[in-house]
């Protein structure tokens, strides 16, 4: 999807040409220099599976993976994922086969309202990249930017550390889940 | 929604500075933008364009230097958090680092950018002033460094001209024998004590004290007044010391009353970390051990 609206009556009339891979898909974008990644993934991709809650950078709601990092896209220019690889939670799974830490998050009950899911799933999925087989501390110490109203995070954590033990056993069927 | 602005991205302080001389209090320089975005969002601060920095080589990466850290001013908090080096020549540093805000703030936000914005709510400027820590300034004449203590002013004000830009950051190895320690405790998203203690010390003999607070008042600070009542006395003699001490650190850091809490129990707090903070550092300088120290709720 390539938007190529011209953008006039701006206070500045600064319009920025990007180049950005959204979930595996390449894009030509123009957009204001005061553009948030937010903005751009909502309005202007259609990709509403990112939530905005605070706006702030405490809720994580918003938190997407740029480059395999987590950022809050509430609070990045749009601009910041020129040349990146941008991936959101619409890109996490391959056709209908969910990703392993969607399944577990199923599986566990670590959702009810599903508001701060996406940004849940997808800073585990950073977690996990970095860190492979974390301890419950180190989970909860990563994960402690991305609040969750309902569940009261126990499930959360289940559903992470169950992920975890799935992720490893893929990349090494010798080890036994326990 | 932001109100708009123009971006100017130079390649080198060079270009940097002339945009700077060129734009003034126009113009705001722009690195991770936790802070900054925010209060633009909020329409507290509003500017005609932001100066990307994050595109000058100049800026970037951290070295040893003399056994002094060299910081470039975009270092993020995650870069200083998983930094081998860091780790371990300067693990309280890391270990601090690893508690700021939460892990997107870290990956994003710059230690540079922290230290300009002052927000007093921070926890980097205050174990940093325990280290002796500088910044390098940058002028069209030339840099020249300031005490990270003198560059402090107030809340959101550093020594900073609209001329400048803050290249590095250089923190001094500890003297030998000594461990420094960051604790901090917050109800709130941000700290609302921040207490550094760095102790020089051999078995029962105390030969330094440096002591600074942040969070409760308007700017992080060194105590030097409480640093004389430990420095250079036998351990009794501290530990008795110690509760007349936190209560001077307390009124000493000038504490004020907000949302984090009434200016008295701050100040409370700062004893109750000031005593925790010393007895740790002091166990481990004399163990020779000085990883692992920053600990406590709350973040930056």
């Amino acid at each position: 999807m390539t938007d190529n609206r011209a953008h006039h009556g701006t206070a500045t009339g600064q319009v920025l040409s990007i180049h950005v891979t959204v979930n595996g898909h390449a894009h030509d974008v123009l957009i204001e220099p005061y553009l948030t990644l937010i903005e751009l993934i909502r309005d202007r991709l259609g990709l509403t599976g990112t939530k905005k809650s605070c706006d702030m950078q405490v809720c994580g709601a918003c938190t997407v993976l740029l480059n395999g990092r987590p950022v809050s896209a509430c609070t990045m220019l749009a601009f910041e994922a020129r040349h990146a690889s941008l991936l959101t939670i619409e890109g996490l799974a391959q056709g209908e086969a969910l990703h392993p830490i969607q399944e577990a998050f199923i599986e566990h009950g670590g959702l009810q309202c599903g508001f701060c899911t996406p940004g849940m799933i997808l800073a585990a999925k950073a977690l996990l990249e970095e860190n492979p087989a974390p301890t419950e501390e180190e989970v909860k110490h990563y994960m402690r930017g991305n609040l969750c109203r309902c569940t009261g995070y126990k499930r959360i954590l289940e559903s992470i550390m169950v992920a975890a033990r799935r992720l490893a056993q893929t990349h090494n069927p010798g080890v036994l889940e326990t | 929604m932001l109100p708009p602005f123009a971006l100017e991205e130079p390649t080198s302080v060079h270009e940097a500075l002339a945009l700077r001389a060129r734009y003034g209090e126009t113009a705001c320089l722009y690195a991770g933008g936790t802070e900054l975005l925010l209060t633009m969002k909020e329409g507290l601060l509003r500017y005609e364009r932001l100066i990307n920095i994050k595109l000058i080589p100049e800026l970037a990466g951290m070295a040893l230097e003399d056994g002094a850290l060299h910081i470039g001013a975009i270092t993020t908090h995650r870069m200083l958090e998983r930094s081998p080096v860091v780790q371990r020549h300067f693990p309280t540093v890391a270990e601090m680092a690893a508690h700021v805000a939460n892990v997107r703030v870290r990956e994003v936000g710059t230690l540079g950018g922290n230290l300009c914005f002052a927000e007093p709510h921070a926890d980097p400027g205050t174990l940093l002033l325990v280290y002796d820590a500088s910044v390098a300034l940058a002028q069209q004449g030339g840099t020249h460094t300031l005490a990270l203590e003198q560059f402090f002013v107030g809340p959101f004000e550093v020594a900073l001209a609209d001329d400048e830009i803050l290249t590095a950051i250089r923190v001094p190895a500890l003297p030998a024998h000594t461990a420094a320690v960051y604790l901090k405790y917050g109800l709130l998203e941000r700290p609302s004590v921040g207490v550094a203690v760095a102790v020089t010390a051999l078995p029962d003999q105390v030969q330094e004290v440096r002591i600074a607070v942040g969070c409760v008042g308007p700017t992080p600070r060194r105590l030097r007044d409480v640093e004389g009542l430990l420095s250079q006395k036998e351990l009794p003699e501290v530990r008795a010391t110690l509760d007349a001490a936190g209560a001077l650190a307390g009124s000493a850091a000038d504490a004020v009353t907000d949302l984090h809490g009434s200016a008295e129990y701050k100040a409370y707090l700062v004893g109750v970390l000031l005593r925790r903070a010393f007895e740790r550092a002091y166990q481990q300088a004399i163990r020779g051990d000085v990883g692992d120290t920053a600990r406590g709720r709350g973040t930056a």
